[in-house]
């Protein structure tokens, strides 16, 4: 319930100030959502992918903090004219250094973004029925966080209805 | 992380207005109440109150005649009934840890509500610890106790009963004299005591109408000096001391008294009760204006706590719905407009303010919530200011939202 000192670093100010790629696309071949509007921290990723399996667009609507507007911001400049394997590949923490550091507290706002990223990614596969070696089967590490942070909301919103 | 600080304050430079709203996190302190402490640093009254030479008598002296003042604000029968104490948060350590040492064996049972602040929410789970057990009393839609279950929960075992007069988030004035009578009706025993902060110099009262039995007053939330505030402790209630030390004017608080900072607490009390109708007068208006201007030029908002008179005049809580508090702070900041927020993400353990739960907002409602407090020294201009940035505040924020979490 104590509130923490955020000294957000300068490419998280921008981000926030400036985000890139913000917006819904109505052209998406896939969408994908982390989080839950339960608890607010929620992020909607848009991909616009190639036959050629290269991500041509993407962009991102936040419901969250400003590190994770930042965060999300620069994922979709990061995996733009990627190919999937390779954005696949990044992980929260590479996320994390992109954006200059995040504070301790605000890791799992990037986990959110990676999270709903590598959803999107999966979910494309899965539309286009392709299981590419690249693509393990197992849940990556920012997948099982942003179900938990789904199911921990969850838990924690019913709490408080049932307390009403 | 210091850079990064100083990199978010160059993106500051150039503001032409700012307006000071966060009063609840720490305070403005006017120039009177500086130049009023000034001379207590180094000129006059710098001694020790309990030694034998000048400089001691006179912080003596200064230390008697300003307790005398403050006792005389808050309606005290004696000047022993005043203790200073560091602050508000010192101040409810000592009456619900000093009342629990006192009373330890005639019960084990403390009784507070679901919207208490921190300082007394945190304490009465340390005592848990030590054999203690809390009930807490829930409260309706707009923060008010619910009397009835008041006096259910108190029984023969309740050592003490802690309520604030007028809650520090949403400005909920409580009735803490029906609510005391209850309480003695069930065990006069029973302790009762009420964190007055939000209501000294905003809320007409004193410690003998009401007739509580300990009640804690802040400087900051009167526009003093942090690192002051006194905890009222009516003649013949035994609260133990909770540190240990050199004894001097303040029995139950050990150490060196701080001359300088009772000086800016008796000021700043000064200034809030000698035109306390104007004061307040002047403070709802603007209160009213902001919360009007708010409704009127933004969709989607909610007001926290109640309407009118019942709320203190100085409070304005609103949730703007799709719209994250924490990037909201940030984004108000940049414009020079500073308060704070109940979201989830401005907390370390992600979860929203307890008290916007309490009254039955949900996690999306206090996501968005932001938090305001205006003093006599506000300004329609300010109020102006604000209205003007707040919106294209939030449908920045509200744009970055887009659809996300609309089902
Ligand atoms: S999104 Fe809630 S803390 Fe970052």
């Amino acid at each position: 319930m104590s509130r923490m000192p955020l000294p957000y670093n300068p490419k998280v100010l921008e981000l926030f100030r400036n985000p890139k790629n913000l917006g819904k696309m109505e052209d998406a071949t896939v969408v994908a959502v982390a989080g839950n509007p339960a608890c607010g921290d929620m992020i909607t990723f848009y991909l616009k992918i190639s036959d050629q399996e290269v991500i041509e667009k993407a962009s991102f609507e936040s419901y969250g903090c400003a590190a994770n507007i930042a965060t999300a911001s620069i994922v979709t400049e990061m995996i733009k004219e990627m190919k999937l394997e390779d954005a696949w590949k990044i992980t929260w923490k590479s996320v994390a250094e992109a954006v200059g550091g995040l504070p301790s507290i605000k890791f799992h706002c990037g986990i959110l973004a990676v999270g709903a990223l590598k959803r999107a990614i999966r979910a494309y596969c899965k539309n286009k029925r392709l299981s590419p070696g690249w693509l393990p089967e197992e849940l990556s590490f920012e997948e099982k966080q942003a179900l938990e942070e789904e199911e921990l909301s969850r838990i924690l919103s019913k709490r408080m209805r049932t307390e009403e | 992380m210091i850079e990064n600080v100083k990199e978010l304050l160059k993106a500051h430079e150039g503001l032409k207005h700012e307006v000071y709203l966060d009063l609840e996190n720490s305070s403005t302190v006017p120039k009177e109440v500086i130049e009023a402490m000034l001379p207590y640093f180094s000129q006059r009254a710098y001694g020790n109150p309990t030694l034998t030479h000048k400089p001691g008598w006179e912080a003596f002296e200064t230390i008697m005649e300003l307790t005398q003042k403050i006792a005389h604000f808050l309606g005290c029968k004696t000047l022993e009934e005043v203790n200073f104490t560091p602050g508000e948060t010192e101040a409810n350590n000592l009456a619900l840890i000093g009342t629990a040492f006192s009373m330890k064996d005639k019960g084990k049972k403390l009784v507070i509500s679901e919207v208490e602040p921190i300082s007394i929410l945190h304490v009465t789970e340390l005592l848990q610890k030590y054999g203690f057990k809390t009930t807490k009393v829930p409260v309706d839609k707009e923060g008010f106790i619910n009397l009835e279950k008041l006096g259910e929960v108190v029984d023969k075992e309740t050592i003490l009963v802690s309520l604030s007069a007028a809650n520090h988030e949403i400005g909920t004035v409580q009735p803490i004299k029906e609510a005391l009578e209850i309480v003695k009706d069930k065990n006069s025993g029973t302790i009762f005591h009420t964190d007055a902060s939000d209501a000294y110099g905003k809320i007409p009262f004193t410690v003998k109408d009401l007739g509580v039995d300990l009640a804690t007053v802040s400087s900051y939330k009167i526009l003093g000096p942090r690192g002051i505030g006194a905890l009222y402790v009516r003649q013949g209630v035994n609260v133990e001391r909770i540190l240990e030390g050199q004894i001097g004017t303040q029995k139950l608080w050990p150490g060196v008294e701080n001359t300088p900072l009772i000086v800016g607490f008796a000021k700043a009390s000064e200034l809030a009760f000698q035109n306390f109708e104007n004061n307040v007068n002047h403070m709802q208006k603007l209160q009213d204006k902001l919360l009007a201007g708010i409704f009127g030029r933004i969709s989607d908002v909610k007001l926290n706590g109640p309407k009118g008179d019942r709320r203190a005049p100085d409070n304005a809580n609103v949730s703007f719905l799709k719209c994250e508090g924490e990037a909201l702070t940030i984004e108000l900041s940049l414009s020079g407009v500073y308060v704070s927020s109940g979201s989830a993400c401005t907390r370390r353990i992600l979860q929203p303010s307890h008290v916007l739960v309490a009254i039955g907002r949900n996690f999306e409602e206090a996501h968005g919530s932001i938090l305001m407090k205006i003093t006599r020294y506000h300004t329609e201009e300010d109020i102006n200011y604000v209205l003007d940035v707040i919106p294209k505040a939030v449908e920045r924020i509200r744009e970055i939202t887009g659809s996300t979490g609309v089902e």
